[in-house]
């Protein structure tokens, strides 16, 4: 009864024998024949509980619940015997009699799967009414901005409860109460919006009953399937539309990013897209205002003004919240028509270490592991990433590794959320995370826990590295990171002994004046261990926005053309000469700091800024925001007036990603399809066609491409890593780079065989600890470090047109310890002053313990406290990134 | 709360930090403090590495536990079959009016503390209540109003 090549397993369901998986249930095995058993709490990604009874079968005579018992060789399954049906009628009447509402009849029918159940069954209606209890009017909770809970619908199946401790690890609700009085909820008379709920809505697409329903509901005329715009994590969204809105997003279950999930921002922010105050026209600043113009007019003045400052005097900002079609578009524009390398784009200020060290000892700047593959890690040590406010998906696959028994390690100056889960957590002061990783290396060296073999194997000055560890020794490490030892010992060995283990980081790590050298000294402890070339295993620098990988990876940066391939190297230059028939450049161009720092210092005249905002998000902002005011001809490309545009001479409306055709490359490499839900807006247009129409107007060729599919045709030919890639093969699921070749699968996770080196092998690099930028003083005494909040995404110019995410986050807050609020007499809500060296603002305060006694922090989401005018841009010698993570500061009451 | 914090350490450090001490440590807590304030609920739920619905989740499940002050006397009206037959759920109503608390709270100034509770033991004389160690028997509302005419009318918060 076992069939040796499928493995499967005979049973028969209602007379007709059918052959299953063995490790299926006796419910999954039904419905995959077709053979339907009504069902309500059972959901395919949670553990079956069996607490609804509805699915009640005869097994060989027995009665009992199909979504918890398997199936078994020869077991005889009957779904329609007269016991089955009288308990499953009995089951279904309990659960109608707490579901006050109509049922049978009732007009919510469609998206109530009780009352289809109930339908089904033929439940009679006026027995119903006679079992129930008449006076059940508990209030409905509507604190959620966006989803409501009513109580009295909810038959407590429990699939919420699962959700959110299963899936999202949250753990934000739970049954409370008892007896007829149980109910969901989190605290004694606490409301949704008490509890620890991240509004993410998992446990809201599941409600089987709509106790849990969305507040806005607006029914699709139909749905796109796109890539979310807001993180790195890329997940795969259905658009849905009416009317030339986005009235609805659902997550795509077969996209392998997500799995089908999002976090708040996916699912319930995309109100921006059709915000009034979307740019809908071409502005042109006569007389000091932004006045309304035609495109031919702000195209022409553009061109004029672009052609007469070529060469050194340009510079462009291209942008990781642009497809990789546009970017390349940007860089070909910068390089081929205004004959410069000075393209550089926000990743500068964000993972330019990455892409810098990790080239260096792995040979690619990029995520080692795929997404999925970290929830199957034995050990995640998280580093400088605060991954569940800004990562919420991969965050997601931390909480299944922990749920499969992986271990934990958290190191983080804040105790972070996820700190609460970490077997261990190290709490070390900002900018010591050189110090603490090459102590741990120390303990795996003087322990023998290395893996010699692969040492000996795959990599190279292996030596020099291990006589740099000398100088880390217990008192250093101790006197530099703040922590004991032992517990940096603890760390070394449960990374080192529970293989594989899976290194995951972001800007804690990369945001330092030695962001690089914070790089390689992860890069080195994976090599040193043999945790890369694996699955599960390796260095994987989560990626903030959601192309910043593809905006590398496309060029965008002053160094290197699209794949990485140097600007001064000769055989490179001949090929994008040949490739766009024009002569190119050798010099690297200039870095982000660098083109602002270059107007009032250097040569440049004229800035083509898009889809950025340095003016909120550049290091001492205030210095931004001059060489914006200063520079002779600045052009923003953006859907919104921002901060930065309040500085342009020209304003070019864009289309959002909504409202084009092209790609994303998500953190995991993984190039994914951007689709057209909707006409663009107005007269906005899609950045890659503004872009073309410029280079056309200064009468050049190479800008007529007919579609993003083209552009992508281009970049293939030119790129090795998407060399393979077409809008036609990632019609349904992303390919992940390297993808060489037309027939190549994609690459699931890096250095397999060999390092992309000269020599494939990885590299070790001997560290030496250096000291942030500045430190604390008599004058300046407590650290300020940046962070960014779950609920609102870069300089918030999106986010902060949701009025649900609003809601949940709507201002600064200078999150000071109770320690140093008491020394400075501050509670939490007093509006505080923060001084640094460059500049103050003003925010309320918020004391919490999550804040480290000695250091304060901030995000820089909102324009009414500038957070950057106070951070430092000092920066890493090798990738140019200021040092937003460490400033030295004064904090007192504002009054 | 930071205050509620250092006070339960000592009770706290003599736990393990597991979820399955969670109930041996809310019975510690609540034999510290008389109950369990919200803000305890979080603290625990650190302690003890769970969620802090969790905490709230099975306290309230248990009847043991309470999440509101004591008062001086404490009201308990009988929910057993006798009493519930003969009107309990109306005694019950009334109490709430005339003490101005639901079940399961406290009176401002400390006074009542409001319960209900399977079986007196009296089904004789239903339906009943007992304030302390009195049991008031055969009551009506007019009666219960009767009791409590100067009892303050506001909940503790
Ligand atoms: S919305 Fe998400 S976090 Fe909130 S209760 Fe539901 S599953 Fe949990
Ligand atoms: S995790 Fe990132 S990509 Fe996914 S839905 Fe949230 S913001 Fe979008
Ligand atoms: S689906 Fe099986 S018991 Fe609910
Ligand atoms: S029967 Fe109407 S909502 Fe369920």
């Amino acid at each position: 009864m076992i069939d040796i090549t499928t493995r499967k397993v005979e049973v028969s369901i209602d007379g007709s024998t059918v052959l299953v998986d063995p490790s299926s249930t006796v419910l999954e095995a039904a419905l995959e024949h077709g053979v339907f058993i009504p069902h309500l709490c059972h959901d395919p990604d949670l553990k079956p509980t069996g607490v609804c009874r509805l699915c009640m079968v005869e097994v060989d005579g027995r009665l009992l619940t199909a979504c918890n018992t398997p199936v078994v060789a020869g077991a005889l399954i009957r779904t329609d015997t007269d016991a089955v049906k009288e308990t499953r009628l009995g089951a279904v009447e309990l659960l109608l009699v707490n579901h006050h509402r109509g049922t049978v009849d009732c007009a919510e029918g469609e998206t109530c799967e009780l009352a289809k159940i109930a339908r089904l069954l033929e439940v009679d209606e006026t027995r119903l009414k006679r079992l129930r209890r008449s006076d059940q009017t508990l209030d409905v909770d509507t604190s959620n901005p966006f989803f409501h809970f009513d109580p009295n619908i909810c038959v407590l199946c429990g699939i919420c409860v699962r959700t959110c401790d299963e899936i999202v690890g949250v753990g934000a609700i739970d049954f409370v109460k008892r007896g007829i009085y149980t109910t969901i909820g989190s605290a004694p008379d606490a409301q949704w919006i008490d509890s620890d709920c991240v509004s993410c809505g998992e446990c809201v697409v599941r409600c089987p009953t709509g106790s849990l329903a969305p507040t806005h509901h607006e029914v699709p005329e139909r749905e796109v399937i796109s890539t979310c715009t807001y993180c790195g994590c890329g997940c795969g969204i259905h658009l849905g539309v009416r009317d030339d809105r986005i009235v609805s997003v659902r997550g795509v279950r077969e996209n392998p990013a997500n799995e089908g999930r999002l976090c708040v921002k996916g699912r319930f922010g995309f109100e921006f897209v059709n915000s009034p105050d979307r740019l809908t026209t071409p502005l042109i600043r006569r007389q000091g205002k932004l006045e309304e113009a035609t495109w031919d007019e702000a195209l022409d003045l553009v061109a004029e003004r672009f052609s007469a400052n070529r060469g050194e005097a340009f510079a462009s900002i291209a942008s990781a919240k642009l497809t990789n079609e546009e970017n390349y578009l940007i860089q070909k524009f910068t390089r081929a028509v205004m004959g410069t390398n000075n393209v550089d784009h926000c990743a500068r200020l964000c993972h330019s270490p990455s892409v810098a060290g990790l080239v260096q000892s792995f040979g690619s700047g990029a995520m080692t592991s795929s997404t999925k593959d970290i929830g199957d890690a034995r050990c995640i040590l998280a580093v400088g990433t605060n991954t569940t406010a800004a990562h919420p998906i991969v965050a997601l696959q931390v909480m299944r590794s922990l749920r499969q028994g992986g271990k934990l390690i958290v190191i983080n100056p804040r105790e972070i959320e996820l700190a609460h889960y970490a077997d261990l957590f190290i709490q070390n002061r900002p900018g010591s995370d050189v110090a603490l990783l090459m102590g741990m290396m120390r303990v795996i060296v003087d322990e023998g826990l290395h893996d010699l073999e692969f040492i000996e194997a795959r990599c190279e000055d292996y030596e020099v590295f291990r006589e740099s560890l000398a100088q880390y020794d217990e008192a250093l490490v101790e006197e530099k990171t703040g922590v004991p030892f032992a517990q940096i010992a603890r760390a070394a060995r449960m990374y080192a002994e529970n293989s594989p283990a899976s290194i995951l980081y972001a800007m804690g790590i990369t945001q330092h004046t030695h962001g690089t050298d914070n790089v390689l000294a992860t890069s080195n402890l994976a090599l040193l261990t043999g945790n890369v070339g694996r699955a599960s295993s390796g260095v994987n620098p989560l990626r903030g926005q959601s192309n910043v990988q593809g905006a590398c990876d496309m060029g965008g940066l002053p160094n290197v053309y699209p794949g990485y391939q140097r600007v001064d190297d000769p055989k490179v230059q001949a090929k994008f000469e040949r490739a766009w028939g024009v002569e190119l450049h050798s010099t690297p161009g200039l870095t982000h700091l660098e083109i602002l720092g270059g107007v009032t210092a250097g040569p440049i005249k004229a800035i083509y800024l898009v889809g950025e905002n340095p003016a909120l998000s550049e290091a001492d902002a205030s210095h931004a925001r001059e060489a914006l005011e200063k520079v002779d001809f600045l052009v923003v490309q953006d859907i919104f007036l921002t901060e930065s545009t309040e500085h342009a001479d020209v304003v070019l409306p864009a289309a959002s990603f909504a409202e084009k055709d092209g790609t994303f490359t998500n953190t995991e490499r993984r190039v994914q399809r951007v689709r057209k839900a909707i006409e663009p807006v107005g007269d906005s247009r899609e950045d890659g066609w503004i872009t073309s129409a410029i280079a056309k107007r200064m009468g050049v060729e190479g800008f007529d491409h007919e579609s993003a599919e083209e552009v992508m045709n281009e970049i293939a030919s030119l790129t090795p890593q998407y060399g393979g890639i077409t809008h036609d093969r990632i019609e349904d699921i992303g390919l992940q780079w390297p993808c060489p070749d037309p027939s190549h699968p994609g690459t699931r996770y890096l250095h397999a065989e060999r390092f992309p080196r000269p020599n494939g092998r990885g590299r070790f690099f001997p560290l030496q600890y250096r000291p942030p930028a500045e430190e604390p003083d008599a004058e300046f005494p407590l650290v300020l470090t940046t962070e960014r909040s779950l609920y609102h995404y870069h300089t918030a110019t999106m986010t902060r047109r949701v009025p649900g995410l609003e809601k949940l986050r709507s201002e600064e807050l200078v999150e000071i310890h109770p320690r140093d609020a008491e020394a400075l007499s501050i509670a939490s809500g007093d509006r505080v002053r923060v001084t640094s060296r460059r500049g103050e603002v003003t925010a309320r305060a918020l004391v919490t313990e999550v804040s480290p006694p000695g250091t304060v922090s901030m995000t820089f989401h909102f324009h009414e406290a500038p957070t950057n005018v106070l951070t430092n841009a000092a920066y890493d010698p090798v990738a140019k990134i200021p040092e937003t993570k460490v400033c030295a500061v004064r904090v007192e009451p504002a009054s | 709360m930071a205050s509620t914090d250092t006070d339960l350490a000592p009770i706290l450090d003599t736990f393990e930090r597991r979820p399955e001490t969670l109930i041996s440590l809310l019975q510690a807590v609540q034999g510290r403090l008389g109950y369990l304030p919200p803000e305890v609920l979080g603290t625990v739920a650190r302690h003890a590495r769970v969620p802090r619905s969790r905490v709230y989740g099975v306290a309230s499940f248990y009847s043991q536990f309470r999440f509101n002050p004591v008062g001086r006397h404490r009201v308990a009206v009988c929910r057993g079959t006798a009493c519930h037959v003969r009107g309990a759920r109306l005694i019950l109503e009334e109490l709430e009016r005339s003490l101005g608390i639901k079940e399961g709270q406290t009176t401002e100034d400390m006074e009542y503390s409001l319960e209900t509770v399977a079986c007196i033991g009296c089904c004789g004389l239903s339906p009943c209540i007992s304030v302390g160690d009195e049991v008031s028997a055969k009551l009506t509302a007019k009666k219960v109003r009767k009791l409590f005419k100067n009892a303050q009318r506001s909940a503790h918060k």
